[in-house]
Parts: structure tokens; C-alpha cells; sequence
């Protein structure tokens, strides 16, 4: 395991990175979120844990304003994003797997286009800064289009930390990677948060992952809440062997009285 | 309206323009071909008619425009359409990209790529077959911006029954101006027009542009009035394209189909 930072989010005096209060949203008859809430800190990885369908996705694209919520509020930093959608999102990045950049463009195109969009200041030195970064000088001419999955979310991440974001939102950021190359994603995520103090929601089904990465995280069931707290710590409160653990029981319990699981 | 967001939907059009001379080669294939064609019936046309009107003049000039204006819609659709295409949608909206930004740009994106098709078909249709537009003097003018306008309105909203309809919906905006051709009297006076018809065409700047370089052709008076109908009802028609892509979009984010655009619909 890659040594932790030492900042700890709980010392930040600065305001929440992420806030969000009462989500609900439901698809017809089906309620994919229902009340959530929570926060992300600046300078804290928050992971968003939760089986296929918990409505991981949902709260995600609600804080991108792809998704309007049917109630509830949701703040980046001091913005409100249903007003505010705009300003919101330039403070705002994410990387997903299922948001592949154009494969039509190269990555240099892809990532000035995407700069130009963000309003990135000195967008060249940060693209070369970037391309460093993520070692992809040597494909900074080829289309997005060819790469392999393992490139191409080095591109995403790349293109996601264009604006220098306070809040990042990482929907399963390594999992198209080898071990070696999710190692060194999480050591610099890592690092960019402890360096800019950026609060992160960070998606995974890698409870290996998790346990390595985030401060902080949130199980969901059903579009609810379960259980919040340290990863290294919940599995022994709840009777776990470790977080993969925690993670089946949680999964595979009925949801009548999710209450019961609240810290 | 920022200037940089604008900027990058129209450096990603020119990205794919110069990658790929497949994008390329309709801006200049399909103009050269109508010139052709057309301009082969019209010179036909003259041979064999002794009417008394200037077939080169009247047809060709009038085919021509209104392919401009086809061309302005198709730019602004295809421009759109990349993003369709390369399932670009949540990069795009879940930016801070403004929808007025977006929209600019395509509009920019079109009318850059169509003025390209005009000149070719002035650099083919002047010289070879001695077509000019000259002859309509300052009207070109008006009436060139009548049609850019009420191509960017087709443009605006094709991309708008794309995103409320899905991907699978592309082959229904392809035919719009073809359906629309034969209310806006590009070929003959609206007074050949049933009544119906004729209340159709009064609705569509186009018919007042084609009534009006007719007029200007033959040598009739030139009347302003109509030009400032058609300049007026061009410019509401983009607002009310405009209103209605923001409308569907609204729409789109609401029920989730943003998201999940390439389901084509969230039920």
C-alpha cells in the first residue's frame, strides 16, 4: 500500500467541496435516489460505493446538471448548481468510463478543445503539463479513436484535471487499467488532492481500491444512504472481515430498515 | 457569451474538417454538381424557349440559393451530429458550456463551411456558364442574408428533433428543405400556388427572397416591404428554434435522456 497523506480532511477549515441535501429522483415509477445527503470536503476522497443500480450514476450526473433532480439541492463549493450551472461547473471536472473523449479528435485536439471549453488560462503549458503527467507525450498526436482502454483513461484523466477542478468526480477512474497503472492513478490522484486540496467522489467496485484511497465512504442501496464512515475501520464496527466483506452484506440485505444501518 | 467556448466548437469542426477530406469534399462535390446540372438545363432551356426569360438568370440563380440555404441547415445539423456520433453529449453538458455557446458555434461552424460552397459556386456557375449575380445588385445582399437566416433557423431545429427524438431521428431532418422547396416557390411564382399552399409559402422567408430576385431579373420594380417581411420572419424564426432546442433540452435533462442519449429514449 502507497503511503497516505497526512492531511486529513476533518483539519481543513475551508467550506465543503461538494453538499448535497435531500436528493431524490426517481425514473416513472422507479425511485432511483431517495434523500440523499452528504458532503465531500475539500481536500477528501469520498467513496461512493454501492451494488449495479444503488443510483451511484444518478447522483453523479444530478452534480453534473446532465440530470435534473426532482427535490433536493446540491452545492459545489458555495454555488448552487441549478442556478448557478455554469460557474458550478467550471470549478468542476470528472472522468467516467462511459464518457469516452471524441474518438475522432487526437489527444492534443481532444484536450485544447476541451480546454477552450473550461476556459483554461495558459492552455498550452497545461496540456504539456498534463501530457507529462500522465506520460502521454508520445500520443499526443494520435486519435483518441485507436488508443487502448488503458490510454484512453489516462486521456480522460487528463482532460479531467484540465481546470484545476475543486471538485473531481471519478466514476471507476482505474478500471480499464492494469494494476501497475491504477496504482500510479491513485498515487497521483493522491497527490493532486493533498497539493490542491480538490475534494474528490471517487466510484469503484475495487474495495482494494477503496480501502487504499479514500478518506472517507458512503454505501448506497437502493438509492439510500446504508452506512458512511472510514473504510479502514467500518468492516470491524459491522462484524466484517474487510470492506469486500461489508460491502456483500450490505448488498445483499433488504432494504426495510436502512435506518438501522446508519452510523 | 464567452468568447473561448464558442471558439472550441468551431476548432473542433475545423479539427475534423482537416483530418478527414470524406467531411471535406461535400462542401464542394454537391454545389459542383448542381451547377452542372442545372446549369445545363438552364442553358437548354434558353435554346429551346422563346419566352423571353433569361433561364440562366432565373432557374440557375434560384437553384443555386436555395441550395445555400440547404447547405446552411445540413452544416449546422452536421456539426451537431459529430456529437451525436461520437456519443460526445456528457463532455459537452457536463461542462460549463452555456447552451447559447453551444448553439453559436454550430451556427458559426455552418455558415464558415457554407461560405466555402458559395464561392465554389460562383468560382463554377460565373464563368462557365455565365451566370451573375451582379445582376441583382445590392438585393443579394438582403437576400443572401434571408437565406443564411432561415437556414440557421432549419439547422437549429433539426438538431432539436434530433436531441428530443434520438440518434435514429437523423434520417427525418435530411429531407426538410426538399419538403419545404415547393412552398417557397423556388421555381415559379406564387401565384401558381393553390391558395393553401400560397398561405404556407408566406410563413417561409424564402418565398419573398425568390419572389423577389424574379422581380429584380425582369426588370420589375423592386418592393421593400416584402424583403423586411422575410428579413423579420427569418430572424423570429431562429428565436423560435432557438426557444425550442432549449426547450428540449430542458426536457432531455429532466427526464434523463442527456445521460443516456444513445438509448434514444429513457422509458
Amino acid at each position: 500500500m502507497t503511503a497516505r497523506s497526512e492531511h486529513h480532511p476533518a483539519d481543513s477549515a475551508t467550506a465543503a467541496a461538494l453538499r448535497v441535501r435531500g436528493l431524490r429522483k426517481s425514473y416513472g415509477e422507479v425511485l432511483a435516489v431517495n434523500g440523499v445527503s452528504f458532503e465531500v470536503a475539500a481536500g477528501e476522497i469520498l467513496g461512493l460505493l454501492g451494488p449495479n443500480g444503488a443510483g451511484k450514476t444518478t447522483i453523479i450526473n444530478t452534480i453534473l446538471a446532465v440530470l435534473r433532480p426532482d427535490s433536493g439541492s446540491i452545492r459545489i463549493g458555495d454555488l448552487d448548481v441549478s442556478r448557478q450551472r455554469s460557474l458550478a461547473l467550471a470549478r468542476t471536472n470528472f472522468a467516467a468510463v462511459y464518457a469516452s473523449l471524441p474518438g475522432n479528435l487526437t489527444v492534443v485536439q481532444n484536450l485544447t478543445f476541451f480546454g477552450l471549453i473550461y476556459r483554461v488560462r495558459f492552455l498550452r503549458r497545461r496540456i504539456e503539463e498534463l501530457l507529462r503527467q500522465f506520460q502521454l507525450e508520445a500520443l499526443r498526436n494520435t486519435k483518441c479513436g485507436v488508443l487502448s482502454s488503458g490510454e484512453l483513461t489516462r486521456v480522460a484523466l487528463a482532460k479531467s484535471l484540465l481546470n484545476r477542478p475543486r471538485l473531481l468526480l471519478l466514476d471507476e477512474p482505474t478500471a480499464s487499467l492494469d494494476p501497475a497503472a491504477a496504482r500510479d492513478t491513485r498515487s497521483t490522484i493522491r497527490t493532486l488532492v493533498h497539493d490542491t486540496h480538490c475534494g474528490v467522489l471517487w466510484t469503484s467496485h475495487n474495495m482494494y481500491e477503496v480501502e487504499e484511497v479514500c478518506d472517507r465512504v458512503l454505501f448506497l442501496s437502493h438509492g439510500q444512504v446504508l452506512v458512511t464512515g472510514d473504510p479502514r475501520s467500518l468492516p470491524r464496527e459491522h462484524g466484517a472481515r474487510n470492506l469486500e466483506e461489508l460491502f456483500i452484506q450490505l448488498a445483499r440485505e433488504p432494504l426495510a430498515h436502512p435506518a438501522e444501518h446508519l452510523a | 457569451m464567452r468568447l473561448a467556448p464558442v471558439a472550441a466548437i468551431l476548432l473542433r469542426q475545423w479539427y475534423l474538417l482537416r483530418g478527414s477530406p470524406v467531411r471535406a469534399l461535400p462542401m464542394f462535390a454537391w454545389v459542383g454538381i448542381d451547377v452542372v446540372l442545372w446549369g445545363f438545363i438552364s442553358r437548354f432551356l434558353d435554346s429551346v424557349s422563346g419566352a423571353g426569360i433569361n433561364f440562366t438568370a432565373v432557374l440557375l440563380g434560384a437553384v443555386l440559393l436555395w441550395d445555400l440555404c440547404g447547405r446552411v441547415m445540413q452544416g449546422l445539423t452536421t456539426a451537431f451530429l459529430e456529437d451525436v456520433w461520437s456519443r460526445n453529449f456528457l463532455n459537452l453538458f457536463a461542462s460549463p458550456l452555456r447552451i447559447s455557446e453551444y448553439v453559436t458555434g454550430l451556427v458559426l461552424a455552418s455558415i464558415a463551411t457554407s461560405v466555402v460552397g458559395l464561392t465554389v459556386m460562383l468560382a463554377l456557375a460565373v464563368p462557365v456558364f455565365g451566370l451573375s449575380f451582379l445582376a441583382l445588385g445590392a438585393h443579394l445582399l438582403l437576400f443572401l442574408t434571408v437565406l443564411y437566416g432561415f437556414g440557421v433557423a432549419l439547422g437549429i431545429l433539426a438538431s432539436a428533433l434530433v436531441l428530443r427524438f434520438g440518434p435514429a431521428s437523423e434520417w427525418l431532418v435530411w429531407p426538410i428543405p426538399a419538403l419545404l422547396s415547393p412552398f417557397c416557390a423556388v421555381f415559379y411564382p406564387l401565384t401558381i400556388l393553390p391558395a393553401w399552399m400560397r398561405g404556407v409559402a408566406y410563413l417561409l422567408p424564402p418565398s419573398y427572397v425568390f419572389e423577389g430576385m424574379r422581380a429584380v431579373l425582369q426588370g420589375r420594380p423592386f418592393a421593400a416591404l416584402p424583403v423586411l417581411i422575410a428579413l423579420t420572419l427569418a430572424a423570429l424564426e431562429i428565436a423560435l428554434a432557438g426557444w425550442y432546442f432549449v426547450r428540449v433540452y430542458r426536457r432531455a435533462v429532466r427526464t434523463g435522456l442527456l445521460a443516456r442519449y444513445s438509448a434514444e429514449t429513457v422509458s
